[in-house]
């Protein structure tokens, strides 16, 4: 419950303070962000063991009323999650919240919708919080305003709703054919269903998966991203690596648990559908990276490459695809937002050449810039040892079984050798090819710590991520058991609802 | 009934997408607005139409509508109506900042 609530008061807090100093609601956004952090542990702990903690709002039991529910998954998103917000929440006191009005408020609310999107237990409740992280995405999108801001955000804007309609239709249907809307008796009822209300369910998961892929910007419906982050202060896209990561969590709870193999006549409805978006995605993605004229820009690129690699692993519908998918979420939202706060110091630092990748004349720090970039870049790019590397081999072992091994392998491949090749063309553009460093220019500000900080905090989790390997490769594996055996899940939203309540603290 | 109600969501479907496919920003934000009438309207369906009946249940009362998408519908047009008033406000403001309508911005 804290995760949802902390956000929830802190944002309004906020907002009511708008009168205050900017450094006294920077203090109060700063040290909530900073809570998230051991609640997501806290809430890591309790289900370490396997358990589901529910949570019944408003003591309504479940299935009349709304849940939420955390289970390993869920934990791991939330831990993320608190990890980049507490990362761009520091470099976005470097000046970037002072640009627009309410950006702390807005960033709390932002929270808000992520944190409850990964918690919810409830088809209609989920719909809810990815509205309310959706309205924050487009008023922090739109923060500091400007031309090219305003234009990515008209289409963002218009594109969400259509989703959200979308969404809402899938919604209606589900209902009306199963009668509940919450997932766990979404999967007790599905099995059940007779052969004529089958083909309407089955509209009704496509749709959802649709709008899902929407919103994870999975070919062909990933348009509207690369521009919209590339136009976004860094700090907030940033944070905008975690959104897309909504999206693949959602088809990650959704389809294992409703549409698994238990799920009879509707199993593995979204099986023919993922596995070639996927592909098709990490193709054009990496292909864009390859196109791509400035660094925020290839970062963008980058966020759809991965969720392609990410949803391809997905996509597989096994318990070693789930675990591979699992390591590669946490390695690719941390290494993006990175990626994407990088760019942003980047492009302050030569000035005159922002992040366009050309020669420029000097670049102060030109030596650290450039060694953080080549940690991020080895990392993205799937180069040993870091976490890249570990994520490509468990999509590519999990991917050694399924019928599609040869087509998936040399995609992931090629993509990958693309992938190489940008950074490194990107990497000695802008960091070797400095015209000329002993010309008399003004000495220009070396960044200073709370912007590299940030950068730092998030390549040393990917680091961490390598150095305590096999705990994280356990987790993400026995996250894998977790989500293949949905039946434990059901039993303990519907079962034990009544009798053994933890509260979600 | 059944009939009619589905013609109303199908009409107003089509009618929504076709001025969504406008190159301009204010048929857009209609089309949007007709879709969203759309879809609550077929949310409120999707608990079946039940004609005659008191408005969510009476005491020895077979046959009652369904009160959890009446309350779905409700949280749909609340939230609707919100981001339909951010899409204008942020269309006005690509307005002043492209001095155009087009959803591309930039054309006249």
């Amino acid at each position: 419950m804290l995760p949802l609530l902390l956000p929830l008061a802190t944002g309004s807090l906020l907002l009511l303070t708008s009168r205050f100093a900017e450094g006294v609601r920077r203090a109060i956004g700063f040290a909530a962000t900073l809570a998230l952090l051991p609640i997501a542990l806290l809430l890591m702990s309790q289900v370490a063991d396997g358990s589901h903690v529910v949570y019944a709002l408003g003591e309504w039991q479940p299935p009349f009323g709304i849940v939420l529910v955390a289970d390993r998954l869920s934990a791991l998103m939330l831990l993320l999650t608190a990890i980049v917000a507490l990362a761009s929440q520091v470099y976005a006191g470097d000046g970037q919240d002072t640009a627009g009005p309410q950006f702390q408020a807005l960033f709390q609310f932002q929270l808000l919708g992520i944190n409850g999107a990964f918690l919810t237990g409830d088809l209609f409740n989920l719909f809810v919080f990815f509205e309310v992280l959706l309205i924050a995405f487009y008023t922090l999108l739109l923060h500091g305003l400007g031309p090219q801001r305003v234009g990515a955000a008209v289409h963002v804007v218009v594109l969400n709703l259509i989703g959200s309609a979308l969404f809402l239709f899938a919604v209606g249907t589900l209902y009306g054919v199963t009668g509940t809307l919450n997932l766990a008796d979404l999967a007790r009822v599905i099995p059940q269903l007779d052969a004529d209300a089958a083909p309407l369910a089955r509209s009704g998961a496509l749709l959802l998966l649709g709008v899902f892929a929407l919103k994870a910007a999975l070919l062909p419906l990933g348009f509207w991203l690369p521009r919209s982050y590339a136009a976004a202060f860094g700090a907030t896209a940033a944070l905008f690596a975690v959104l897309t990561k909504v999206g693949v969590y959602a088809i990650l709870r959704v389809f294992p648990l409703a549409f698994g193999p238990e799920a009879g006549e509707l199993a593995g409805v979204a099986s023919p559908w993922v596995l070639p978006a996927a592909l098709a995605t990490l193709a054009f993605g990496a292909l864009g990276v390859l196109a791509a004229r400035a660094l925020r820009e290839a970062a963008g690129w980058l966020v759809v490459y991965s969720v392609g690699t990410l949803l391809v692993a997905i996509g597989l519908f096994s318990e070693a695809g789930y675990a591979a998918a699992v390591y590669y979420t946490a390695h690719s939202t941390l290494v993006s937002a990175a990626l994407f706060l990088l760019a942003d110091v980047v492009a302050r630092q030569r000035r005159a050449g922002g992040d366009r990748l050309d020669v420029v004349d000097s670049m102060p720090q030109a030596g650290l810039l450039g060694s953080l970039f080549f940690v991020a870049a080895v990392a993205m790019a799937g180069l040993p040892p870091l976490t890249g590397f570990v994520g490509k081999i468990m999509i590519l072992d999990a991917a050694r079984d399924s019928g599609l091994a040869v087509v998936t392998w040399s995609v992931l491949l090629v993509a990958a050798l693309v992938v190489i090749v940008a950074l490194a063309r990107a990497g000695s553009a802008l960091f070797w090819r400095i015209a000329d460093e002993s010309s008399a220019h003004p000495v220009r500000p070396r960044v200073p710590l709370r912007v590299l900080a940030p950068i730092g905090l998030l390549l040393a989790s990917v680091v961490a991520m390598v150095a305590w390997g096999g705990s994280v490769t356990a987790y993400a594996w026995s996250t894998a058991a977790q989500l293949a055996r949905p039946s434990a899940y059901v039993e303990a939203v519907l079962g034990t609802a009544a009798d053994d309540r933890r509260s979600l603290r | 009934m059944e009939a009619l109600v589905a013609i109303a969501i199908g009409v107003l479907t089509a009618a929504g997408l076709y001025l969504m496919l406008r190159a301009r920003t204010f048929p857009v934000l209609l089309g949007l607005t007709l879709l969203s009438y759309a879809v609550n309207l077929f949310l409120f369906a999707s608990g079946r139409l039940v004609v005659a009946s008191a408005p969510l249940t009476d005491q020895g009362l077979e046959r009652y509508p369904d009160p959890v998408p009446q309350a779905l519908v409700l949280t749909a047009i609340v939230i609707g109506f919100g981001m339909t008033a951010l899409l204008v406000v942020v269309a006005l403001r690509a307005l002043r900042e492209t001095g155009s309508d087009h959803v591309d911005g930039g054309q006249r």
